[in-house]
């Protein structure tokens, strides 16, 4: 047996999580090899060629401010780009951009070939190693072991997965690669809760049997926004693809319809739990059975292919159900199907068994990042590899671990929800989760969270300058904006009219003035003459702070109280089962759960706000008996 | 010690019932200040107590605006010199129950939250107050509490307004599911035009919330007391058990339509507890009505009650009917009265402890006898906590008309917020507010139903 110690990590996987996983180790200065079932699956986008969107642009942003890959990448691959909700409050204002699949896959393949301390290793691995409790390695398919200090599982969807096609199924992960059949044995044997879990995806279309005369063009934004905070806006400035909308029809849905028993959805041969909020066309006919029609995308994989994405007609169908299902949609008469829609189902964890760091509260030394915790999507992928990757990292420094709170990011309500909730289906990030959502904006996110990149290594000197610079421009320019009062003169009535705005009264500072939703910092600059040059990022926050500040406030007041409770540390090894006064539904799960803190505690279900009361008196009992 | 910094709770202070005396007490950084805006002098003055010197009693009157409603003597103990350690005020009421109520409003009105059950004796331990030894009688003290406010917090609610709260509940996250569609898929849910509908939705929500506050006072919205069956078979001797629990000038008869949960007929104050007589329909006519209400109809009572009273015959045997009535009481709270204890006993206390675990309390309505035991019973089962008895049936109640008033509120923000011209994802935040909080008036959590109902009502996902 070959045994292999020169890495100090080891990273399972090489998905979106996966590599955000490697870099983030690698960049921190520790050895980390990457196993991977294939090198040309790096980054690969299995399912749709999108990146951002609602809540998601904010997860990217966020990646970005810590030092992550993804936005990066994405701004150098993408092909249509687009802010959403850009007529709504800032908190929503989301980015979604179309990828050029291949590019992507093959620009963070090059980000990763060339970063020093990693090494990319093609093979499937089969077995974890544990020792004294703890994750020591990994082994891999020839039986090589690599002896490493932490391992960090990015699987995906790729644990024994199935692919279903009607009644085709076959033993594969997404796009045909090759399952890792062997590795689930292994984690069970350590300790590891797994379940099942579905998720599907739409048929490619050949562009060439695609009629866009009877569908509505979708355009991109110009000028488009990129994802990095580090991205120079000019570069993204480009040509981009036309993305097209139809619809399904009655026809569509009495095909669905007449061929239900076919479905292996309904026909019971899936056994996974699918998402709600992506259901396949067949959930969407039966459950919303009153809509007449449903949306179709039709969106290009990429500049270089012929193939396109049918967003919005996901299915497991059978293959010639498919055809005529597909061939009933306007503009796709005479569709010819390159690759089939199929649905997947796969092993994953139940995420009660993470700590909020991503490692898992029985294994030390075992990290998990990813769809395999039970999410769905790259973003959220990503997100997850970034922390699971860091605090391996830490965890190999002996440092604390980095943990990102609900009131700090999405990244922060992702994970805790992941951790305290037991969910039944594949998770999805959504704005409405974040119950802080007007303090964690997409426009903010290097603010709230570049130093904490910078604190574990993954932010330069250079860029945290950066930061203090343009927070000091924004300070001091708000300060000002206080300071200069403009008179209710002729001159400035007339401006104000000019603009659409009441005349004034009585005397204004700059800053009352900014705050009338009519105005924003550039209407008035003609009343501010002496205005210094200030930066358009800077300017972005001075609108926002100025407009918003009641709702803002308000929030930061509730975020005080949260962090109050979400302080209180709940030492580990308590069995609460002990614990008079706490009910029995409570004491179970909380043995179940092990919360970190008494803010986690709360937002387990089943535990109620009397059991916390009593938590409380308990851990200071604790505290006073230790003294005492 | 004080790790949580805290706000100023209230309650009151001393058992429920009809005693003309009651202390309301507050606790906490501002006990002072809010007792200052509402204690005052005859003509009006304040009296000034952030000023005062700590165990000092002041006389005053505490007013609610301009309306006086009590006479009232003020104990001021600064902290850490009180039974929280924090700085607390006790107002000595005169005016019997309802101005007891009225002034705790009050005090809440201005700016003191309602406690929770428990919570001054959690105070005084997480601040050092009370002994180590205690702490697991601190948490019983709280658990105990806490279920019988859940449990209570929907008694004391009346069918109908239950229903009403429900119902409120589901338009507004109906409405915030739907925003937060259109905020999550854009591209397939537009919210033009939407606001203005929103503004005429929110608007009737307030109506009726606010119709439900102007009832409050009155007494309309909340049924209180102790619902209590009186099961048994027929000759067992319940009427004149009834008429002698009541006293027949005491005995209220209420007519309360509309109650879909409780038909609450006779209110009856027992020793200072109030008991809602259930399903007792014909009971005060002494005719053969009130003996025909047979096992089958007991077993309907003893579902929807707090409380059942089975009353036995100790001059006979135990019959088929009584022995089936015993299987339907198992695992509630019960007390089995053994009467016509003036008789030959044939029945004894030892064969009842045979039948079940419920206390069992031997009288004689005929000569009055063993009503004290009884009363005692009842006491014991409802006012439990040894440390402290600061929680009382209505503080529930309170709590659940602070949130009524907080629910308000937040829909007013949401008209602001409209009005002012916000965008919609500004809406939803004070649209879960006031979603939270009528859950907890009737008890329930918000948990994921925002998502859950995003993804029931609204077609998701490209």
């Amino acid at each position: 047996m070959i045994e292999i110690n020169d890495y100090d990590i080891a990273i399972v996987g090489a998905g979106h999580a996966g590599c955000e996983a490697a870099l983030a180790c690698a960049r921190m200065g520790l050895k980390t090899i990457v196993f991977t079932v294939s090198v040309n699956s790096i980054a690969l986008m299995p399912c749709n060629p999108n990146v951002g969107g609602s809540s998601k642009g904010h997860l990217v942003r966020e990646i970005d401010a810590l030092g992550g890959e993804m936005g990066k990448n994405i701004d150098r691959t993408f092909i249509q780009s687009k802010m959403l909700n850009s007529s709504k409050g800032p908190a929503v204002h989301s980015l979604r951009a179309q990828a050029d699949k291949d590019d992507y896959s093959r620009e963070m393949r090059k980000v990763l070939e060339n970063q020093e301390n990693l090494t990319i290793k093609q093979a499937e691995v089969t077995e974890l190693l544990v020792e004294d409790g703890k994750a020591t390695g990994v082994k891999i398919f020839t039986n090589i072991v690599y002896h490493t200090k932490a391992v960090v599982l990015c699987t995906g969807v790729y644990l024994k997965a199935r692919c279903l096609c009607g009644e085709a199924i076959t033993y594969t992960g997404p796009n045909g690669l090759q399952a890792a059949n062997a590795l689930s044995k292994s984690l069970i044997e350590a300790g590891v809760i797994i379940q099942r879990f579905k998720t599907g995806t739409p048929a490619r279309i050949d562009v060439r049997s695609i009629d866009f005369s009877k569908m509505e063009p979708q355009y991109g934004d110009n000028p488009v926004t990129p994802f990095s905070f580090s991205t120079d806006p000019a570069s993204v400035q480009k040509e981009q693809v036309k993305c097209y909308l139809t619809y399904t029809n009655e026809k569509t849905h009495d095909i669905i319809r007449n061929n239900l028993d076919r479905s292996p959805m309904y026909s019971g041969v899936i056994e996974g739990k699918g998402p709600r909020y992506c259901p396949s066309i067949e959930d969407k006919v039966v459950k919303f059975a009153d809509k007449t029609r449903h949306q179709v995308f039709l969106e290009p994989e990429g500049l270089h292919t012929n193939e396109w994405y049918v967003d919005g007609m996901s299915s497991s169908m059978p293959e010639d159900v498919q055809i005529q299902m597909y061939r009933s949609v306007p503009g796709l008469e005479n569709a010819h199907i390159v690759r089939n829609a199929y649905a997947i189902e796969y092993d994953c964890f139940k995420g009660k068994q993470l700590k909020p760091s991503l490692e898992f509260k029985k294994i030390p030394g075992l990290f998990s990042g990813g769809q395999s915790n039970g999410s769905s999507g790259y973003e959220e992928a990503a997100a997850q590899g970034l922390i699971a990757g860091i605090n391996a990292a830490r965890y190999v420094q002996e440092k604390k671990p980095l943990v990102i709170d609900r009131s700090e990011g999405y990244i922060g309500v992702l994970i805790d929800d992941l951790v305290t909730k037991d969910s039944f289906e594949p998770y999805r990030m959504m704005t409405s989760r974040a119950e802080y959502r007007l303090l964690l904006r997409q426009d903010n996110a290097d603010i709230r969270l570049r130093r904490k990149g910078y604190e574990v290594g993954l932010i330069s000197d250079d860029q945290i300058q950066e930061l203090d610079r343009k927070e000091e421009e924004i300070r001091s320019e708000i300060a000002r904006l206080k300071t200069i009062r403009v008179g209710a003169s002729k001159k400035t009535s007339d401006f104000l009219s000019s603009v659409g705005s009441t005349p004034l009264g009585t005397a204004a500072t700059l800053e009352e003035l900014i705050r009338r939703p009519e105005l924003n910092y550039d209407i008035i600059a003609p009343l501010d003459p002496e205005r210094p040059v200030v930066s358009a990022a800077a300017i972005e926050q001075i609108n926002i702070e100025i407009k918003y500040n009641g709702y803002l406030e308000r929030e930061q007041r509730q975020v005080a109280q949260f962090k109050k409770i979400e302080d209180r540390k709940i030492p580990s090894g308590i069995d609460f089962t002990t614990i008079k006064g706490i009910r029995l539904e409570a004491q179970q799960k909380l043995n179940d759960f092990r919360p970190d803190n008494l803010g986690q505690a709360s937002r387990i279900q089943g535990v109620s706000p009397a059991d916390i009361q009593v938590l409380t008196v308990y851990l200071s009992s604790r505290d006073r008996e230790k003294k005492e | 010690m004080n790790y949580i910094s805290e706000d100023t709770i209230a309650a009151v202070a001393t058992a429920p019932g009809v005693a003309g005396i009651g202390i309301i007490r507050l606790s906490g950084s501002d006990a002072l200040q809010i007792t200052d805006k509402i204690f005052k002098t005859a003509g009006g003055k304040s009296l000034d107590l952030v000023n005062a010197e700590t165990h000092t009693i002041h006389y005053g009157f505490i007013y609610d605006g301009d309306e006086m409603i009590d006479e009232v003597l003020v104990s001021v103990m600064l902290a850490p010199r009180s039974y929280t350690t924090e700085n607390t005020v006790e107002i000595n009421c005169h005016g019997g129950p309802f101005v007891i109520r009225r002034v705790l409003q009050t005090v809440i009105r201005n700016g003191a939250r309602p406690a929770e059950p428990g919570e001054f004796t959690k105070r005084a331990f997480l601040n050092g107050r009370i002994d180590l030894t205690e702490a697991e009688s601190v948490m019983d003290l709280i658990a105990s509490g806490n279920e019988f406010a859940r449990k209570n917090s929907l008694k004391t609610l009346r069918g109908s307004i239950y229903n009403e709260i429900h119902d409120l509940r589901d338009r507004i996250i109906h409405e915030t599911a739907f925003i937060e569609s259109a905020l999550d898929d854009p591209e397939h849910y537009s919210l033009d035009g939407y606001p203005d509908e929103l503004h005429k939705n929110v608007v009737e929500l307030k109506n009726e919330i606010e119709s439900m506050l102007s009832h409050a006072d009155d007494g309309k919205i909340l049924s209180e007391g102790i619902n209590t069956c009186l099961v048994g078979k027929p000759n067992v001797g319940k009427s004149s058990l009834l008429n002698l629990l009541a006293g027949e000038d005491k005995a209220i008869v209420t007519d309360v339509p509309g109650t879909t949960r409780d038909a609450v007929e006779v209110k009856i104050q027992f020793g200072g507890l109030t008991l809602n007589m259930m399903d007792t329909a014909g009971i005060r006519d002494t005719n053969d009505t009130v003996e025909k209400i047979g096992v089958e109809k007991s077993r309907n009572a003893i579902n929807n009650s707090d409380l059942i009273l089975f009353v036995l015959d100790s001059s006979s045997k135990l019959e088929d009917d009584d022995i089936e009535i015993f299987d339907s009481i198992n695992g509630k709270n019960c007390i089995i009265i053994l009467n016509k204890s003036d008789l030959d006993p044939v029945l004894t206390v030892d064969k009842i402890h045979e039948m079940t675990d419920a206390p069992v309390v031997v009288v004689s309505a005929r000569n009055e006898d063993g009503m004290e035991d009884l009363l005692h019973l009842v006491r014991e089962m409802f006012l439990k906590g040894e440390i402290s008895n600061n929680d009382q049936v209505y503080i529930t109640n309170e709590r659940q008309l602070s949130e009524l008033r907080h629910v308000n509120d937040s829909l007013s923000l949401v008209l602001r917020s409209i009005e002012d011209g916000m965008t919609e994802d500004f809406f939803t935040v004070d649209l879960m507010d006031a979603y939270d909080r009528l859950g907890s008036v009737i008890g329930e959590e918000t948990g994921d139903d925002l998502a859950d109902r995003i993804f029931s009502e609204f077609c998701m996902g490209k």
